[in-house]
């Protein structure tokens, strides 16, 4: 790859975050709620502070926060602020910094999204590639159809149906947090268990919703692939079954398998925020959604842009490996 | 042009070198080859008791319409027909063994080291993502496991000379090489593991003239280096006349004739026959090209007795009724036609 190719995907990249983080600031400015109004409301209507010294707390919250200020000055402040990644503190929760919350919520996310993400990308992928390979046993190739199914039920459908099935009626494993209430989270293995137990149920949910997706795609270029000439030179050859399968079908049909896991990355991301809050897991996706209900917009400021930068960050990477799989990109 | 080429002296071979002197009986026997293929508007007979045999260091040219089997015949040899086609009967003995008895393991590791095949490798026979040195050491790999890395590449870099590519092509990928490069690559992997029986399908279709005749050139001098039985496949009359010592004519699944190319072209036997070598252009007669009545029939509806009867110039009654015979004529030509019944 050469660097002027390089160069350009990274400028690329500068202008994707550059656009989501001006669609991101002006959004929640077009609403007429006012966070700090909101929350000193609060506390003026159960502390019995007058409604006068509540105007003049909120005008210098106001004044602290620069939300005097016109609203062309404070995005230049706000762009500033990004170049070197200050995402400001929290409204809600002050004087708990965004980067704070992010760096507290990370790990949960992290963690459910990349297992599932990778676990769905290889069943999906082995599925559909056994599925539209004709010399493999009927019922391993039979495997793909419910999952191709699977993929018209929304995470959190499926998510409600285990928590239902078998968190409720089963009792099999629990039926929400990230660990059991009263446990304090240590580095043992008793501690790491209870946390698999619940992780297990949401990381279903996720999987179940999105292997099927890689399984019709995947089957769609195994069909093409299959009867492509080099696939039958290599029988001709004499190769075993398994290296043709491997070697041969499998590794071109990936290739645009590749870019759609680039794709998918965003997407899993929903899912994970919808299915975090159903199982109450203190992920990102759920301090997102209790600063979208606060109207907390530098905490909202900071997880969109965060999860943008990450996504556009995971896809130029995902860019930058394609040519290392497929030689033509390479010196094209 | 390609004088050199042309010249050249047989190249040294991939492997152990010419192993299979010639011997006294046909390197490959087929005999009785039946193919059928199960379509939804039914049972098409692709191949029809095709026997045919060859020596070793011989070169039958395969022709006939499109249709007409030749692929069909070269994907039976190798066992390599697919559903819904099925392999009904007949026997292709290499060397000895008859390959239809084999089992599917055995019958893997008889593929390239006992009869290779050499595709249209123009285009997309070669695998995109891998190195060409990686495609042919797993082919090696795959027959001698315990070959140690060394000679395997070894082997693989003789045979990419002998092909006259140069070695720095085994770190290469297809799409770094031009289209005669690439079947040259082709031929090498054929060649790797000194098969007895070659079988080239349409090896310079897609390729330009100059190329057509040098990748030709390119699968006598390798074929001359391990004195392998050579089937090619093609339709081009006048490039295969010039590089085969026997041409077999294939009509509706059914061998027609085989001939030494001399006999085809200065006296063809069967009727079909004639009428290729009649239509085929040449420098003295300028005049309209003689083209052959009517059109190839459906497998799926063969006229009855002789597939060929009804575009035949010497129909007889019979034709039309009896199916003719392969028979044998004096010298060695094989003809399946009624007008020489009684003469073999």
């Amino acid at each position: 790859m050469s660097l002027k190719l390089v160069i350009r995907r990274l400028l690329f990249l500068v202008l994707v975050i550059w656009a989501a983080s001006t669609i991101v600031f002006f959004i929640p400015r077009l609403s007429n709620r006012n966070a700090l109004r909101e929350r000193f409301g609060e506390l003026a209507r159960t502390g019995g502070f007058s409604p006068a010294d509540l105007e003049k707390i909120i005008a210098s919250m106001n004044q602290q926060f620069g939300l005097d200020r016109p609203l062309y000055e404070q995005y230049w402040t706000y762009l500033g602020n990004i170049l070197h990644l200050d995402f400001g503190y929290s409204l809600y929760r002050y004087p708990t910094t965004v980067a704070e919350l992010i760096a507290q919520s990370l790990p949960w996310t992290l963690g459910l999204l990349l297992v599932t993400t990778i676990l769905s990308f290889i069943i999906g992928n082995l599925l559909g590639a056994v599925a539209a390979w004709p010399r493999a046993p009927h019922w391993l190739r039979a495997f793909a159809t419910p999952f191709i199914l699977l993929t018209g039920v929304p995470p959190v459908i499926m998510g409600i149906l285990l928590l239902f099935f078998i968190g409720f009626r089963l009792k099999w494993l629990p039926l929400g947090g990230a660990y059991s209430v009263g446990v304090v989270p240590t580095w043992t293995w008793t501690f790491f268990f209870d946390l698999m137990q619940h992780q297990i149920l949401p990381a279903l949910a996720l999987i179940f919703g999105s292997v099927g997706g890689w399984v019709l795609s995947m089957r769609g270029m195994g069909v093409t692939i299959q009867g492509e000439d080099y696939v039958n030179f290599a029988e001709h050859k004499g190769l075993t079954g398994g290296r043709i399968f491997r070697d041969y079908y499998l590794r071109n049909a990936m290739l645009p398998q590749v870019t759609g896991l680039a794709l998918a990355l965003g997407t899993m991301v929903t899912s994970a925020i919808i299915v975090e809050g159903l199982f109450g897991l203190p992920g990102i996706g759920t301090m997102l959604n209790l600063a979208i209900r606060a109207n907390d917009f530098p905490t909202i400021y900071g997880i969109v842009l965060f999860i943008t930068i990450a996504v556009a960050v995971l896809m130029t990477i995902v860019e930058f490996i394609y040519p290392l799989l497929d030689p033509r990109v390479r010196s094209s | 042009m390609n004088e050199m080429l042309a010249t050249a002296p047989a190249r040294p071979s991939a492997g152990l070198g010419p192993r299979h002197a010639a011997s006294d009986g046909p390197i490959l026997r087929v005999s009785n080859l039946e193919v059928t293929y199960y379509t939804d508007s039914g049972r098409a007979k692709a191949l029809d008791d095709v026997s045919f045999t060859l020596n070793s260091g011989e070169k039958l040219g395969m022709v006939g319409e499109s249709g007409s089997g030749k692929s069909t015949l070269a994907l039976a040899m190798m066992r390599m027909i697919k559903a819904p086609g099925r392999i009904e009967g007949g026997s292709v003995v290499v060397g000895g063994g008859d390959l239809m008895t084999l089992g599917a393991e055995d019958m893997r590791k008889a593929r390239l080291s006992r009869i290779a095949y050499i595709p249209q490798g123009a285009m997309n026979s070669l695998n995109p993502v891998m190195r060409i040195g990686a495609q042919m050491i797993d082919a090696v790999k795959s027959h001698l496991p315990r070959e140690g890395r060394a000679a395997i590449e070894a082997r693989c870099k003789r045979a990419l000379q002998s092909v006259d590519l140069d070695a720095g092509v085994f770190r290469m990928y297809a799409h770094e090489l031009s289209g005669g490069m690439k079947q040259r690559v082709c031929i090498a992997i054929g060649i790797l593991l000194d098969p007895h029986v070659i079988i080239a399908d349409e090896p310079t279709s897609a390729l330009d003239v100059v190329t057509q005749r040098q990748v030709m050139e390119t699968i006598d001098n390798v074929q001359k280096a391990i004195n392998a039985a050579v089937i090619l496949i093609g339709h081009d009359m006048g490039l295969m006349a010039q590089f085969v010592d026997k041409v077999a004519v294939m009509y509706a699944g059914r061998l027609v004739e085989v001939s030494t190319v001399r006999e085809m072209f200065t006296d063809p036997k069967h009727p079909y026959s004639r009428a290729l070598i009649s239509s085929l252009p040449s420098l003295g007669n300028k005049g309209v090209f003689q083209g052959i009545p009517g059109l190839a029939p459906s497998l799926l509806r063969l006229p009855s007795g002789c597939a060929f009867h009804p575009r035949c110039e010497s129909a007889m009654p019979h034709c039309s009724t009896i199916r003719p015979q392969q028979q044998v004529l004096p010298g060695g030509r094989r003809v399946t036609c009624h007008l020489y019944d009684g003469e073999a």
